[in-house]
């Protein structure tokens, strides 16, 4: 590896990007764009009922409590929505998700001091809820916006390191800018290492970007690290650019990378939880899901921002991560052609 | 003189058709050297052979300086300008100068190679909004860049107008004079007559001919066209001595043009008008061929 060579192709990669102002324009519009849009289709309070969540499992794990049993289940207008654990629960009070957890066995109530609808539904509960122990906790509302940006941002990423190089490679490979480059001493993993770190850097620089400009306008929800966010982003990105080297290591055809990347990004569109959660999706599909690599950047980055998880508790993400980059550099190493001959 | 590079029963076969079909030849040390022919002659799949881009299918290029086959290695020592390449948008004619250059160990000046190539006039421009000649001075600027002593030209003035294509020439007559060797494919006649000490020419894979431009005119051609108008040319004459008329003009082919102006002017036909041509390379190559360089 030369890294004069090397540095000068990642030099020239990066100012044709941000030279190209078009591509630069809508690779910031476009995600800044759907969060906005996001962001005003779902800021209303959405339905008037307030959710309850119940305990329903004792400490031993048996089942105890029947709807029958709890008599303040008679109250209409209110959504009860059962937990089989308490911290789960706490967690969704916390996140304003829902408004009171009741725990029956333990004769015990919790509400969230930061929640107007929390200190309602307790005043409507206050007769049923006699003799109970009153106990607080607190968390700032999520909101969609904060729920759907990795996924937005995640999405966006794809596409940059998807058709950024993928598409790329293969308009190289045709106007035969790659078989004058393969005339010089340079080698292919000298040009390959340069694509992918020029588009890395790109990719992540224009997500920072994003990200901070649209906290100044949003003020993101964030229980994570900065640096577990940038280390998931990091990794997720190097996977979606190892899959586009893959994608385009040997095609000289526009038209059928087009068709191929598209193939390859749909799926994790609309399977990867970019818009809605797969958590009550059937199991064939959440396996399937398991196998694009959006799915575990998007729920690596979301758990970090939402729940404050750290890169141990994501260890599965990102692991499936690296196992996937590793897949796939090195196929795309094998495959990849400069020139492909008649 | 010194052999630069060594071809040896080169044969080149895809899965339909030989490009190149066991050809043999070598190149003389600060010659220019031409391969000529038609398109799909098979030349530029000879030269991207002789520069290690594409493999054979057998037989073999020596470099006489390396003493070795070629191969990928030898992208340092030589210069190459492509038939067709784009360059990277968006980077000026110097960013572009300034990455090939990282490229290789040894690299020319580059107030040297801007001198060399006339690049002056347009090095902070965008590699998309250059006209073809500029950007013909560019990507050989591209090919000179590391000095090399053998530069490879694929068709460098195709689709130039005439003025560019001049300008070029006098930039590889330049070249010749440092004692480069130069290999150079065209179907352009005149500018093989113009550049090349030696040429070679090719169809259908094969070599057909080969020499000094010189040597194969005066071996293929004894004879000089003299033109003359139609209606200064008694038809009489003109049956009598077989002449051909092209276009209103009768052509007269003949091998001794003074005998030839005498019996026209004893026949009291008048000179007005009167133009003599040699054969050049086109008419050799329709002669070996039967039809012309650029069919």
């Amino acid at each position: 590896m030369n890294i004069k060579r090397f540095f000068a192709v990642f030099k020239a990669r990066n100012i044709e990007f941000f030279r190209d102002k078009s591509s630069l324009g809508w690779n910031l519009i476009f995600p800044v764009l759907l969060l906005i849009g996001f962001s005003l289709i779902f800021s209303g309070e959405g339905r008037s009922a307030y959710k309850v969540g119940i305990i329903d499992i004792s400490a031993e794990g048996v089942t105890q409590i029947t709807d029958k049993q709890v008599p303040f289940k008679n109250i209409r207008f209110i959504d009860y929505i059962n937990y089989e654990n308490i911290e789960a629960a706490k967690n969704k009070l916390n996140r304003h998700t829902i408004d009171l957890v009741i725990e029956p066995s333990y004769s015990q109530y919790w509400v969230n001091n930061e929640s107007a609808k929390s200190y309602l539904v307790e005043k409507i509960f206050s007769t049923q809820l006699n003799g109970y122990t009153r106990l607080e906790t607190s968390g700032k509302k999520i909101r969609y916006v904060d729920w759907v940006l990795p996924g937005i941002l995640g999405m966006n990423m794809m596409f940059s390191c998807l058709f950024g190089v993928g598409y790329v490679i293969v308009r190289y490979r045709k106007n035969a800018v790659l078989k004058r480059l393969k005339a010089t001493p340079l080698s292919a993993f000298e040009f390959v290492s340069a694509q992918l770190l020029s588009r890395l850097f790109i990719v992540m620089f224009l997500s920072a970007v994003v990200y901070s400009g649209c906290n100044l306008l949003f003020n993101f929800f964030m229980l994570g690290s900065y640096f577990d966010l940038i280390i998931i982003g990091m990794l997720g990105a190097f996977c979606l650019i190892s899959l586009g080297l893959l994608v385009a290591s040997r095609s000289k055809s526009e038209e059928l990378i087009g068709g191929l990347l598209n193939l390859t990004s749909w799926p994790m569109m609309m399977l990867s939880g970019v818009w809605f959660s797969l958590e009550g999706a059937p199991s064939a599909l959440k396996n399937f899901a398991d196998f694009l690599p959006l799915t575990h950047l998007v729920a690596g980055a979301r758990k970090i921002i939402t729940e404050g998880a750290t890169l141990s508790d994501i260890s599965y993400h990102v692991t499936s991560l690296i196992f996937m980059s590793i897949v796939f550099l090195s196929l795309g190493a094998y495959f990849f052609s400069w020139n492909t001959e008649r | 003189m010194t052999v630069a590079i060594c071809v040896e029963a080169l044969t080149k076969e895809y899965k339909d058709v030989i490009a190149v079909n066991d050809i043999s030849f070598s190149v003389e040390q600060g010659h220019c050297f031409g391969l000529l022919g038609p398109n799909g002659a098979g030349k530029t799949t000879t030269i991207e052979i002789m520069e290690g881009i594409i493999g054979a299918s057998s037989g073999s290029v020596v470099y006489k300086n390396q003493d070795k086959e070629v191969d990928n290695n030898i992208s340092q020592q030589i210069g190459i300008q492509f038939q067709h390449t784009a360059l990277q948008d968006f980077l000026t004619v110097k960013e572009t100068l300034n990455l090939f250059a990282a490229f290789y160990q040894h690299t020319i000046g580059q107030n040297k190679l801007i001198e060399l190539c006339d690049l002056s006039d347009f090095l902070d421009r965008d590699n998309r909004l250059l006209s073809g000649g500029q950007r013909q001075r560019l990507l050989l600027a591209l090919a000179l860049i590391n000095d090399p002593e053998i530069i490879f030209l694929d068709e460098p003035t195709t689709g130039l107008d005439p003025h560019a294509r001049r300008k070029f020439w006098q930039l590889i007559k330049n070249i010749k004079a440092q004692n480069k060797t130069i290999i150079l494919t065209t179907h352009y006649m005149d500018e093989a007559e113009q550049l090349c000490d030696d040429i070679v020419i090719m169809d259908q894979g094969k070599i057909i001919e080969s020499g000094t431009p010189q040597q194969l005119l005066s071996k293929h051609f004894k004879d000089v066209y003299i033109y003359l108008p139609e209606q200064q040319v008694p038809l009489t004459l003109i049956e009598k001595n077989q002449w051909v008329t092209l276009s209103g003009s009768v052509e007269i082919t003949t091998d001794n043009v003074e005998k030839t102006l005498v019996m026209l002017m004893d026949n009291k036909v008048s000179l007005e008008g009167l133009h003599v041509k040699s054969a050049n390379l086109d008419d050799l190559f329709l002669h070996l061929t039967g039809h012309s360089l650029r069919e």
